[in-house]
């Protein structure tokens, strides 16, 4: 399991699917920020897995984490444990990742309920070259397919030259390429982005102040993402981030092409992830031989190890790196309570443990489970979508929302079981387009009818 | 009041979170299963026909309240399987959550989302320009479907203590006893907008409910009476 996450790597991933986005509306943006943004989304759901797998295995975690400590935390009894603390806090595990989803899709769809500007069409990203405004439905579906095909080799393109980067140790390019992405989502996209909601409500504003707004709000999200920064803050700037990030897809994916785009990138994802083949399986287990976390910054962790510094002598050259470790985004492993994995050491191993166990007790370790940035986009540009162009409104928007999160449940579950790094996105995906075609077609006659004669079931 | 219900009982416990939207997710599931049902039947039929439109939908809403029954029991045998996963699971062999809570926790879904289907897109339209029943319909259309959402609510609720406790305790007659009041709270409905033959049956169903609910879950006027002289 990957212990360490490096947030900035991940970020700048993030970033640079983001601005691959970008790139229709400034040409020159290079085109493997599409990659990223398919590395990302896989990447995501891989440290998505891994994380829930990290959970489930602290011991696991805890070698990788902490290898100063020299304590052989795994033990056979303690793997037992592990399991039931594993699924014990599997409820709350799951409220920790509910919540910023929820978060996340009523952010986007209340911008969409009230912002005119994300469902008007103003023109197509240059993923998406084929024009949906032709006569005939065939003609249509075509255009959807071949614009789905494009993008999907664009992300796959882009996610194994992430791959081959990180396979060559080209760090500093990731890192660049990371910045680069996450400078212009938070600059350019929340510019737009605040420009538009103050349209819409009429309020005026002038350029000194809203430039510094935007200049405060990048400038602690970069600090934010890519280094230090308090776990609440970095979750509101990777859900704010995410939620951006899905508007410009809903706004500039034509309709179709938006579902198919979310049927095909759901099974990509089950084929990246689970093939011995594929990209994001292949970047897991690198990272994991190299004892690395993978690209923080696209990856949302929900929870954080904070480590007091340990005065003990012999524990000292572990303790910086324990503390850069804690410092940077390590709070996504999962990590055993600090009072059991006390008590583990001390089981495990007796004396020399001792004082980094009486220590290790001011650690607050929290198991967390770590959901990629991708999955965040693509649950709420389902739900987005729904939003927008539903006629039932929100009926299907609230059955798609119910139906992502009872896919969540599920998928965590799988997780509990499997223990290892699962997709996030097909079980959630199909359920949500399950119900939202069925309930558009479906049941939005029937409640219509009902409410008309006003009878209740 | 259901959101209060929620946020005050539910919202503290994760498990019960879950267990709330898997209930919605339930409930959800019966509703597009019977409306599936009622689309087929009105394609299959004569849409000019009045009577038979009308007689379609009773039908529709009959089925679909069957059908919300049975997906309950389903999601009663699902808990059960859940709860003795959770007993497996637990240190000291008991169950962190009981079956009651378990039942109230269900019924609160179920009546959550029946509730958010019913007035919600009521909601989004009353907040544009609009005037209440200029076709003559009746003009007090909004106050009363929020009144009937929350009695449907809280009917909900309470008939899932109900009906999980007649589960539980295998007497069918507790289990068909609340499939009765559903139906006769839907056909109740049939006679809108002669609101005081929907509204004042509902509330005193609720009323019957509420007590029979409060009594299985081991209340007593004991209780009551302690409770409101603690307060007061």
């Amino acid at each position: 399991m990957i212990t360490f996450m490096n947030n900035s790597d991940s970020e700048e991933e993030s970033c640079n699917e983001r601005t691959s986005l970008m790139s229709a509306e400034s040409p020159p943006v290079p085109s493997y920020q599409d990659g990223l943004q398919a590395s990302e989304a896989g990447e995501a759901q891989a440290h998505r897995k891994r994380r829930t797998g990290g959970s489930c295995n602290p011991t696991n975690m805890a070698d990788g984490e902490a290898p100063g400590r020299g304590v052989p935390v795994r033990a056979s009894t303690s793997e037992s444990e592990e399991e039931e603390l594993t699924l014990k806090y599997g409820a709350k595990h799951v409220i920790m990742l509910f919540v910023p989803v929820t978060l996340c899709m009523v952010v986007v769809v209340a911008t969409i309920k009230s912002v005119r500007f994300y469902t008007e069409k103003n023109g197509q990203l240059i993923y998406t070259p084929f024009s949906e405004d032709t006569p005939s439905v065939g003609q249509r579906l075509l255009n959807s397919v071949l614009n789905t095909i494009i993008m999907i080799s664009v992300i796959v393109v882009m996610t194994v030259f992430l791959v081959l980067l990180y396979k060559y140790r080209c760090y500093k390019f990731i890192h660049g390429w990371l910045i680069l992405s996450s400078l212009m989502l938070l600059f350019l996209f929340t510019y737009i982005y605040l420009g538009e909601v103050l349209k819409t409500y009429n309020v005026a504003m002038d350029y000194p102040t809203l430039f510094l707004v935007i200049w405060n709000f990048g400038a602690v999200g970069m600090i934010c993402i890519h280094w230090k920064g308090p776990l609440q803050l970095q979750q509101a700037y990777l859900i704010m981030i995410s939620a951006l990030m899905a508007l410009v897809f809903i706004k500039y994916l034509p309709e179709w092409s938006a579902w198919v785009i979310l049927g095909a990138i759901s099974i990509y994802d089950l084929m990246a992830v689970l093939c011995p083949k594929g990209p994001l399986r292949m970047l897991v287990e690198t990272a994991q031989e190299r004892n690395e976390p993978i690209f923080p910054a696209l990856i949302y962790s929900s929870a954080m190890i904070w480590t007091v510094g340990m005065a003990k002598p012999d524990t000292a050259p572990r303790g910086p790196s324990q503390q850069t470790w804690d410092a940077a985004e390590d709070g996504r492993e999962n990590h055993r309570s600090p009072s059991h994995a006390a008590s583990q050491m001390s089981e495990t191993s007796p004396a020399p443990t001792h004082p980094i166990t009486s220590l290790e007790e001011l650690e607050e370790e929290e198991r967390g489970v770590k959901l990629g940035l991708g999955d965040f986009i693509f649950y709420s540009v389902l739900v987005g979508k729904a939003a927008a162009t539903a006629s039932g409104d929100w009926n299907t928007t609230l059955a798609c929302f119910v139906a992502i999160l009872i896919g969540l449940c599920l998928t965590l579950l799988l997780l509990a079981v499997f223990k290892k790094a699962l997709p996030a996105l097909p079980i959630s995906i199909t359920f949500g387009l399950v119900f939202y075609f069925s309930t558009d077609n479906l049941v939005r006659p029937f409640m219509d009818t009902l409410a008309s004669h006003q009878l209740y079931i | 009041p259901a959101l209060g219900l929620f946020l005050f009982t539910i919202a503290r416990d994760p498990l019960r979170i879950i267990i709330l939207i898997a209930g919605a997710f339930f409930w959800l599931v019966s509703l597009l299963l019977s409306s599936l049902i009622w689309f087929i039947a009105v394609k299959a039929s004569d849409p000019q026909d009045e009577s038979l439109q009308k007689g379609l939908l009773i039908f529709g809403v009959m089925f679909s309240v069957l059908l919300q029954e049975a997906f309950r029991f389903l999601y009663y045998k699902l808990l059960r399987k859940a709860i003795e996963g959770l007993v497996a699971l637990s240190e000291d062999g008991c169950s962190p959550i009981s079956i009651q809570q378990m039942a109230y926790v269900a019924g609160v879904g179920f009546g959550l989302m029946s509730g958010a289907f019913s007035m919600i897109n009521l909601l989004a339209d009353a907040l544009g320009p609009g005037t209440v029943g200029i076709h003559g319909d009746s003009q007090l259309y909004f106050l009363t479907s929020a009144f009937m959402t929350m009695v449907l609510i809280f009917l909900h609720t309470f008939w899932g203590i109900l009906f999980f406790h007649g589960c539980e305790h295998r007497r069918w007659w507790e289990i068909t006893a609340v499939v009765v009041m559903h139906l006769a709270v839907s056909g109740s409905t049939f006679c809108n907008p002669l609101y005081v033959g929907s509204l004042v049956p509902s509330y005193l169903l609720m009323a019957a409910a509420a007590a029979w609910a409060y009594s299985l879950s081991g209340g007593s006027t004991q209780n009551l009476r302690r409770f409101f002289l603690c307060k007061f």
